[in-house]
Formats: C-alpha cells, sequence, structure tokens
C-alpha cells in the first residue's frame, strides 16, 4: 500500500480502526471465449470509519464492479471483504448504495421509496414516519413526499435514492456515481448537497466517481485505480478542511492534487487536458 | 401565425403530433366512409344481397335474434368459453413464466419444451382435442387453453427478465430478503408488463374461439356462422362478426382501464 504523499492530514481520524477493508480482492470473468478477463487484480485498502473515500479512475478500471463486490452483489473471484472486521457475505442493510441509474421503485411514492427498508426492518409506523420527514426535510423534497417517481426530475430522484439509503442508517453509504446521469448544473447542487449532509452525519462512504473534480470536492481521500486489471494505482489525501463550498476548485491545492491525480490517470498525455 | 405550419403540411410531416380532436374527426371520417361505401355496394346493388346484406337488414336481424333470445344465449355460451379457456391459461401462465423469467433453473428446464410446443399451430390438434374431449364446450376450452398458454408463457417470461437488475439490487442493499424482493420488487414492477400481455393474448384467445367453434359447437357465435353460411343467411354472419369485434373491442377497452387504475404509476 502507497503512503499518502500529503502531510497535512485534515479530516481523516489517523488510525482509526478500518471500517470496511478490502483485502487481496481479484475479480475474474469470462470472456465468452473460454479464457477470462482480469476486471479486478489484488486489490487492498481500508475506509476508516467517518471517512468519505472516492474511488477515482478511467472507465473500464473496475470501480463499479469493487462497489458492487463491498455491497455483496457479487462474488469476489479471491480476497475478502470486511466490515468491522467481519467478511461479508451477500448483500445487507449494514451496506446502503445509491446506483448510477435510476432506482426508485416506481409504483410507491417517494415516502414509501424512503421508507422501504425502515419497513423491512420492522420500524414501528410512527417513527418511521418521522425518520422519513427528516431525510425528505434534508434532501429538500418535502413537498414532494406524494409524488411518484415519473413526475420527478432525474436529480431528484437521485436525492430521494440517496434519502432512501440514509434512512436506513447503514454503516457504509456505496454511492456508485450517482451523478453521472445528471446534467452538470443538477451535478453541481447534487454535490453541494451531499457536501451538507455529509458534514452533518459523517457517514463512512466509498463513492466511484470518474469525475476528478467531484473526487477532490467530496473525498476525504481519493483512490485513484487504474486500468485492466484494475488495480489501485496510488492513494491521496485530500488536505482541504470542512466545511468545504464550491469556490475551493479554484484553490492552489485543489488544483495541484488535480494535477496529480491527471498525471496518475494519463501519464503519457497532455496534463492540461480535462481527464473527461 | 406566419410561420405555423398549416394543419395539411403537419398530416404529412413524419413523427408529428397531432391535436386530439384531428385525431378523432380522422377516426370518425373512417368509419363513416366504410359505412358509405358499404350502402353504396349494397343498397345500390352493386353486389348480390345473398353476398352482401344492407346494414339495415343487418341491424334488423339483430334485434329480431336479441328479441327471441337466441343471440344473448350464443354470446354468453362464447364469452364463457373464451373466459374459462383465458382465466385457466393466465392462473397457470403468470406465475410459471414470471418464475421463468426469473430463476435461469425454471427457464432451462421449461423453455426447449415450450418453444417446440408454441410454434405447433393450435388447429393442428383439434382433431386430436376431438378425440380425447370429444366435442362438448371442454374441447373448447381445451383448444383456448393450449393456443394461449404457452405464447402467454413466452411472453410473461419476457416481462419478468425485463425488471431492472439494480431495482432487485438496491431492495437487497435496503434490507430486503430474496422473498421480499419476490414479492415486494419483482411482482410490482412486472405488473403494468402482465396487464399488457393479457390484453394482447385475450384477442387471440377470441381467434381461437372461433376455430373451435366452426369445427365441433353447438352453440356460440362461430357456430351461429357456421350454420347460417349453410342457409345463405349472409346478415348472420355478419352480425356474427361485428359481435365478436364489439366483444373484442369491449374486453380490450376494459384491460387499458384496470391497467391504469391497477399500475397507473407506469405510463
Amino acid at each position: 500500500m502507497h503512503l499518502s504523499p500529503s502531510s497535512s492530514r485534515v479530516s481523516a481520524p489517523a488510525a482509526a480502526a478500518p471500517k470496511l477493508r478490502v483485502e487481496g480482492v481479484s475479480l475474474h470473468y469470462p470472456d465468452g471465449k473460454g479464457g477470462h478477463v482480469v476486471a479486478l487484480d489484488d486489490v487492498s485498502f481500508d475506509v476508516p470509519e467517518k471517512q468519505f473515500a472516492v474511488l477515482v479512475g478511467p472507465s473500464g478500471c473496475g470501480k463499479s464492479s469493487l462497489l458492487y463486490l463491498a455491497a455483496g452483489l457479487n462474488d469476489v473471484t479471491s480476497g475478502e471483504i470486511l466490515l468491522d472486521g467481519k467478511p461479508v457475505h451477500g448483500p445487507g442493510p449494514d451496506r446502503g448504495m445509491v446506483f448510477q441509474g435510476y432506482t426508485l421503485f416506481p409504483w410507491l411514492n417517494v415516502r414509501e421509496n424512503i421508507a422501504f427498508g425502515l419497513k423491512r426492518k420492522g420500524i414501528p409506523a410512527a417513527e418511521r414516519r418521522e425518520i422519513v420527514d427528516h431525510y425528505l426535510d434534508e434532501v429538500g423534497l418535502s413537498k414532494f413526499a406524494d409524488s411518484y417517481s415519473r413526475h420527478l426530475s432525474g436529480g431528484m430522484k437521485q436525492r430521494v435514492a440517496i434519502a432512501r439509503a440514509l434512512a436506513n442508517d447503514p454503516q457504509v453509504l456505496l454511492m456508485d456515481e450517482p451523478f453521472g446521469a445528471l446534467d452538470s448544473q443538477t451535478r453541481l447542487q447534487m454535490q453541494k448537497l451531499l457536501l451538507r449532509v455529509w458534514e452533518k452525519s459523517h457517514k463512512t462512504v466509498l463513492f466511484v466517481t470518474h469525475d476528478i473534480d467531484e473526487a477532490i470536492l467530496l473525498g476525504d481521500r481519493v483512490l485513484v485505480m487504474s486500468a485492466r486489471p484494475g488495480r489501485i494505482a496510488r492513494e491521496l489525501t485530500v488536505p482541504i478542511a470542512h466545511p468545504r463550498s464550491m469556490d475551493q476548485v479554484m484553490e492552489p491545492e485543489f488544483i495541484a492534487l488535480k494535477r496529480q491525480i491527471l498525471d496518475l490517470l494519463h501519464p503519457t498525455q497532455d496534463t492540461e487536458q480535462d481527464a473527461e | 401565425m406566419a410561420n405555423r405550419r398549416s394543419l395539411v403540411q403537419r398530416c404529412l410531416t413524419p413523427m408529428t403530433v397531432l391535436p386530439r380532436s384531428t385525431m378523432v374527426v380522422v377516426g370518425v371520417v373512417m368509419w363513416v366512409l366504410f359505412f358509405l361505401i358499404w350502402v353504396g355496394l349494397s343498397n345500390g346493388g352493386v353486389v348480390p344481397p345473398m353476398f352482401l346484406p344492407t346494414p339495415t337488414a343487418v341491424l334488423h336481424t339483430g334485434w329480431e335474434l336479441l328479441q327471441n333470445g337466441t343471440l344473448p344465449m350464443h354470446i354468453w355460451a362464447s364469452a364463457r368459453v373464451v373466459l374459462t379457456g383465458f382465466i385457466l391459461s393466465s392462473l397457470l401462465a403468470i406465475p410459471l413464466g414470471l418464475l421463468m423469467g426469473t430463476f435461469p433453473v425454471v427457464q432451462a428446464m421449461l423453455e426447449p419444451i415450450v418453444n417446440f410446443i408454441r410454434y405447433l399451430p393450435v388447429t393442428a390438434f383439434v382433431p386430436l382435442f376431438i378425440l380425447w374431449i370429444g366435442i362438448g364446450e371442454e374441447q373448447r376450452v381445451a383448444v383456448i387453453l393450449f393456443g394461449t398458454f404457452f405464447q402467454q408463457l413466452i411472453m410473461f417470461s419476457d416481462v419478468a427478465r425485463q425488471v431492472p437488475r439494480d431495482l432487485l439490487n438496491a431492495a437487497y442493499t435496503l434490507g430486503a430478503t430474496r422473498a421480499s424482493v419476490t414479492w415486494q420488487v419483482l411482482a410490482p414492477a412486472s405488473l403494468p408488463g402482465v396487464l399488457d400481455a393479457l390484453r394482447v393474448t385475450m384477442g387471440w384467445a377470441w381467434t381461437y374461439l372461433v376455430v373451435a367453434e366452426l369445427v365441433a359447437a353447438s352453440s356460440g357465435l362461430g357456430y351461429i356462422s357456421l350454420k347460417a353460411m349453410r342457409g345463405f343467411q349472409v346478415d348472420v354472419i355478419f352480425l356474427a362478426i361485428a359481435i365478436i369485434g364489439a366483444l373484442g373491442l369491449v374486453t380490450d377497452q376494459a384491460f387499458r382501464f384496470l391497467r391504469l387504475k391497477v399500475a397507473g404509476w407506469a405510463q
């Protein structure tokens, strides 16, 4: 594992026991010609409690696959994924997930969607209502509690998905390019909203993106991946204190870190080019 | 107004949206045209009445048969057979088809057989059914059941297969068990598709009914058509066709209404 080249650790708690540990994880799948493709090759890293960790990498580097493995929605070929030191087997409510595509249940309204996990847990109706109201307010959708997903915009759907995952109070929140399908204006708003929500809750988050600005803006730590086979190329600490704002994308630390990530992702290319 | 296209221009533009009123007017005009041509051909004496009855003759016959109770009896006989066959088939095909689309193991078991049988025309089995079951109502129910079941099975399994994977994944990460994913996610997510498939296959069920009644029956709309042919009562044949069409339209609208009521969330 690489040491962080940045000396000023700001928000990541030092030496905390890892909440989520990915240990020597490899993922192979058949290539349809009798062989197999190595999607992930011996990937290891920890996410300490209350940390916002971001996996960034080119498309096809296996970063989403890694998230599905952490969620237990897929099986590793070798290695192990541990939550609080215990290996995970299959999906569970302790690892909430927000997906890239829209995954609201269209036959349920916003309130019922957010209550879905709470209902499975057997939380009584009155308490459920209280929790749902709280998270509706957090994502600014109180007025849309009774709407159905076909009446919501893409950004609103993802806000409900975030509220639904948080309302279930998972140990770790996994986010798979949740803003990837949104237009740039909406994406900025969503990043602001997520920052605000996270700064209050300090959930342990593992967030996947290919957007470097997004990675630095949101993350305490950025794990840069390389493609084919997917590996962790470098771990970087983000030396920017919370609370953060959008203006910080102009600051020298931000730009220096962005340059460093760009160099890692495109070692031979002109770094002035944007990664997207 | 200068830069607005004329109605004619708009009608000739591919993939354009027309006002609802225009759509209705065009639809009505087509029906009027249809009747005018019919009246012209029959009342105008172009086609002899032995082959083409006048619209009034058909209405008159319909009124007569309605009053003496023959028509309601035959309609009920047909509807009873069609509904029995269709409901039996659907009750079997919905769970089995959804299982087939959900569990690859069930798909592997059923698909090879189903794909063989569903390409066999149900008419090929009519002689066999008569031999096995006789010429009673059960035989006609069997024809409809056999004709719709295998088609429905494939359609329902496609419906289940098209439920987005991440919808199930989302439920799992919210703590749903496999059983609750099946009942709370797969079942409601399949509902609109199931209703659409029912609506389509109901139309097929009517087709098989008429086939069954033409071959072996002593009541029903297909039966009175065949009997009318022997007696050169072309007006009765027209009446039977019109009623089958109308009944099909009614069931179709009923399914549309049901779809809107129970699965209005999916548009």
